[in-house]
């Protein structure tokens, strides 16, 4: 890395200045939020109520709630009151069981309308809340470029302005930072710094991510997490806000003020085993992190390929989990907060770039990640690890969420083949499939807010629109393959095939995103869900169930992606009931409450209830917005239908009773198209009816009132889109 | 060269002195569960004693604050202000060396300090050195 310039802690003007009362935290509570205000510089503590705290929990439960009572209707993305709200949790913050250092952070999101929300590692949610905060609000518009710092041990928050030569992309904005408002040099005062920043790429594309980061002692330098979906960085950067710090030195095992805190050890401890024994012969996370999952998923037919088109390729091995085994450090404790042994935070050390900016120079790129290498790898043809790692790293720094940008990149590439797009139109880009460098170029033009990055980063939504207007595409094609629900671009598994999958990517409350439902094991390989009603209650339990981790600052892999050794024998396997007993046992020894396994997934159920009718008053939250697109359904393109033609043959003759030797190729394509677009209204009213829940998608007035989340508010908004008002 | 405590288990009767020795230096109070070394009874008079050999070193690995090294004699050591409690160390550690007591911040060990090894009246510990790489 080039020389840095150093600043001093006097170099950043203090433009505004709060001290608070410090005080413990009890129970995984301050009972205590944070306010600031960029624009008038106004700093502010909110007490949480006993009320808030019962029907919403914490995390992104406390996040919506802010949200919603900092927002209005009419709010968009780009508007001051837009609030960016980093929440924790009660668990979040405990060192010992794994994976329990995760913020929370929602946003009205610039690629959607509605909140997002997004679950991020890194030491800044859990030094806020030991600095004394259950969440943060970062709200307005600040007049010049602007640092928010929190310091926990000094007891004071601080506003500052940005010094002259103060860098933007994050992978040496967060290390100036770290570097310069840490007390000392001493490795334990640069751990005790966090930094949630951005970067250039999200000055300029709605697909801005948060990075959040982390110093690594062994390493001497920072490591970062991203909050990587729906633009969360773009609302940063909006505000004017350069970075938010935290500041906390003296974390320790009963910082999180746990009612029971030789329970939390005995848990902690339990999973530390099982992960220490079981980990290798499983899913091998510590040494591989979760591009474990990539020989499985090109085997299975699941790895996006080509924009989604297929789900395999000969290819598939030179991107496989021993190749990237390889390539990571190895032997590194890499969690992402303290006490994760599944440490799937892994990083590729000395990496030397090809291309843009830092061209030339060693790098520690953070990842990749199963969706990066799936999304930025085969998904554009790429089986260069290389080109996977250069987009890795240059889509963090300049903070751009790798699974937007690798959807994106896949869509302008197969526009590319399809003649749609040519070197005119992308300021002269070749994007071949395959070409990592050209994908990069948009990335690098991305950053600069310049030439064909700037439509580029747009995202697929906009893209396709505008290539059927402007360019004279098929817009009906257009619309089939990119791959987008409500905005936000899909991640990266193959969903044809699993019907119940579809529904887990687009039946959800913020967009296609891996984290409220993966059934395609379930369904589609293990044929557990067959009915529609079979798939509307595992619609139901998987994301309230997942929402949970959220609410409680949890990570989900160290629930399933480690599993006790006998967990197969237990009649439902894919829940890992023992790991569910242990997360309750956890929520009872930090809260002192007692959690039946009804009262866990009301508590999800409530706040999830909460989300969709947050979009409900937004303007959204319909049916409609709910369909997935066609590539995310079934084959949009004959040559897509001729790549699998004996299983959909099969599927015609079997499913619908069809005579496909009888069949011409646009009539195969029609049948399968009329007959999967029909299994997907089947399915929305299913899980719909299973969820309390209108033909249209609205949350009744007596679900809500079954499930405790009655506020006056939220039942006038069910009730006003019932009565047709919104 | 690493300095450590050898155990001798053929010696050992179980009398237990050198965990109310250990325990009473080190945790103020007489209770072999605080103890910096274990003795194990495995019936008809047979003992297993565990302590830290000092040399696999996977706790000095898996620490994610670094707050476990090795000092210049060889001892593996745990600086207790940066220690977070995570128990990471138990985890790894294949011989049960690694201990904590339920509801304290961290765990401990031996550090080969000798304590245990004066007062054994069956001379079954004693404070001995290796080479690096060398099994006792």
């Amino acid at each position: 890395m080039s020389e840095l310039k150093e600043f001093r802690i006097g170099d950043f003007p203090v433009l505004a200045e709060q001290r608070y009362e410090r005080r413990p935290l009890s129970r995984g509570y301050n009972m205590r939020t944070l306010k600031v205000d960029v624009g008038s510089r106004g700093v502010e503590e909110k007490p949480v109520p006993e009320d808030m705290k019962k029907r919403f929990v914490g995390g992104k439960g406390f996040g919506l709630k802010l949200l919603w009572d900092g927002t209005k209707p009419s709010t968009q993305w780009s508007d001051p009151e837009n609030e960016i709200v980093i929440a924790m949790g009660p668990v979040c913050g405990n060192t010992n069981y794994p994976g329990s250092g995760k913020s929370l952070v929602v946003s009205l999101s610039p690629m959607t309308g509605i909140p997002i929300d997004s679950n991020v590692g890194g030491y800044f949610g859990p030094y806020l809340k030991f600095a004394g905060f259950d969440a943060l609000e970062l709200t307005g518009k600040a007049d010049r470029e602007t640092i928010v710092l929190v310091d926990g041990n000094e007891g004071v928050v601080r506003v500052l302005g940005v010094p002259e030569g103060l860098e933007y992309d994050t992978h040496l904005l967060a290390e100036q930072l770290t570097r310069s408002l840490a007390l000392s040099p001493d490795p334990a005062d640069l751990q005790a710094v966090a930094v949630v920043s951005a970067g250039r790429g999200a000055d300029h594309s709605p697909m801005g991510l948060l990075n959040f980061s982390l110093y690594d002692k062994r390493r001497g330098g920072i490591r970062v997490k991203q909050a990587g979906r729906g633009g969360i960085g773009t609302v940063l950067r909006d505000k004017r806000i350069r970075a938010v710090v935290a500041r906390y030195r003296g974390v320790e095992q009963d910082s999180n003020g746990a009612a029971d805190p030789a329970a939390v050890q005995r848990i902690g401890l339990k999973l530390h085993r099982e992960i220490v024994k079981n980990d290798d012969r499983q899913c091998k996370m510590r040494k591989q992190g979760t591009a474990h999952l990539m020989e499985v998923m090109n085997d299975y037919d699941l790895l996006p390929t080509k924009n989604h088109k297929y789900g395999q390729d000969p290819k598939g091995p030179e991107i496989a989990s021993w190749v990237w085994e390889k390539l990571l450090t190895q032997g590194k404790p890499d969690g992402c907060w303290f006490g994760c042994t599944l440490a799937c935070a892994h990083a590729v050390d000395q990496f030397e770039l090809q291309t843009g900016p830092y061209k030339g120079q060693k790098v520690c790129v953070d990842g990749p990640e199963y969706e990066t290498a799936a999304g930025c790898g085969p998904n554009l043809y790429v089986y260069d690890t290389h080109g996977i790692l250069e987009i890795n790293f240059y889509c963090d720094t300049y903070g751009i969420d790798t699974i937007s940008f690798g959807t994106m990149c896949s869509f302008l590439m197969e526009c590319w083949e399809l003649g749609v797009l040519n070197a005119e139109r992308t300021d002269g880009i070749d994007l071949s499939w395959g070409n990592w460098q050209g994908a990069a170029q948009v990335l690098h033009d991305m950053a600069d807010g310049k030439r064909f990055g700037v439509l580029a980063g747009k995202g697929v939504k906009y893209l396709a629109e505008h290539f059927a207007k402007e360019y004279g595409a098929d817009a009906q094609l257009m619309r089939d393959i990119a791959l987008h629900g409500k905005g936000l671009e899909q991640s990266e598994y193959i969903s044809k095939e699993s019907l119940a999958q579809q529904g887990g990517y687009y039946l959800t409350n913020k967009g296609p995103q891996h984290d409220e439902a993966w059934l395609i094991f379930m369904d589609m390989v293990n044929n557990r869900i067959p009915s529609f009603e079979q798939k509307a209650e595992a619609l139901h339990y998987f994301p309230m169930f997942r929402t949970w981790f959220g609410l409680q600052g949890l990570c989900k892999l160290p629930w399933n992606d480690i599993e006790p050794a006998d967990n197969a024998r237990h009649p439902e396997p894919n829940k890992v009931p023992e790991h569910v007993q242990n997360y309750r046992e956890l929520y009872t020894a930090i809260t002192g409450e007692g959690l039946s396994p009804e009262e866990l997934i009301l508590q999800s159920e409530r706040v999830y209830n909460f989300q969709r009718l947050f979009n409900v008053r937004q303007g959204h939250g319909r049916r409609a917005e709910d369909r997935p697109p066609y590539r995310a359904m079934g084959p949009v393109l004959p040559d897509e239908y001729l790549a699998r033609e004996e299983r959909y043959d099969k599927q015609l003759r079997e499913k619908q009773g069809l005579d496909p030797a009888a069949m011409s190729l646009e009539e195969k394509l029609g049948a399968t198209r009329r007959y999967r677009l029909a299994q997907y209204e089947s399915l929305i009213d299913a899980v719909f009816k299973r969820r309390g829940w209108t033909a249209d998608g609205c949350p009744t007035p007596e679900h809500l009132r079954e499930i405790g989340m009655d506020l006056p508010e939220v039942l006038a908004v069910a009730e006003a889109r019932i009565a047709g008002k919104i | 060269m690493i300095k450590y405590l050898r155990t001798i288990d053929e010696q050992c009767v179980g009398c237990m002195t050198c965990a109310a020795v250990c325990s009473r230096l080190y945790a103020k109070e007489e209770n072999p569960a605080k103890a910096r070394l274990l003795v194990n009874d495995l019936g008809a008079n047979s003992f297993h004693l565990v302590a830290c050999d000092q040399e696999c070193r996977r706790c000095v690995a898996e620490c994610p604050t670094q707050a476990i090294t090795v000092a210049k004699s060889g001892v593996v050591m745990i600086d207790k202000k940066l220690c977070v409690g995570c128990l990471a160390c138990v985890a790894v550690c294949p011989i049960g060396a690694m201990r904590y007591y339920p509801g304290e911040k961290h765990p401990f060990k031996c550090v080969a300090c000798g304590a245990c090894a004066k007062a054994c009246p069956k001379q079954a510990l004693e404070i001995a050195t290796k080479d690096e790489g060398e099994k006792a």
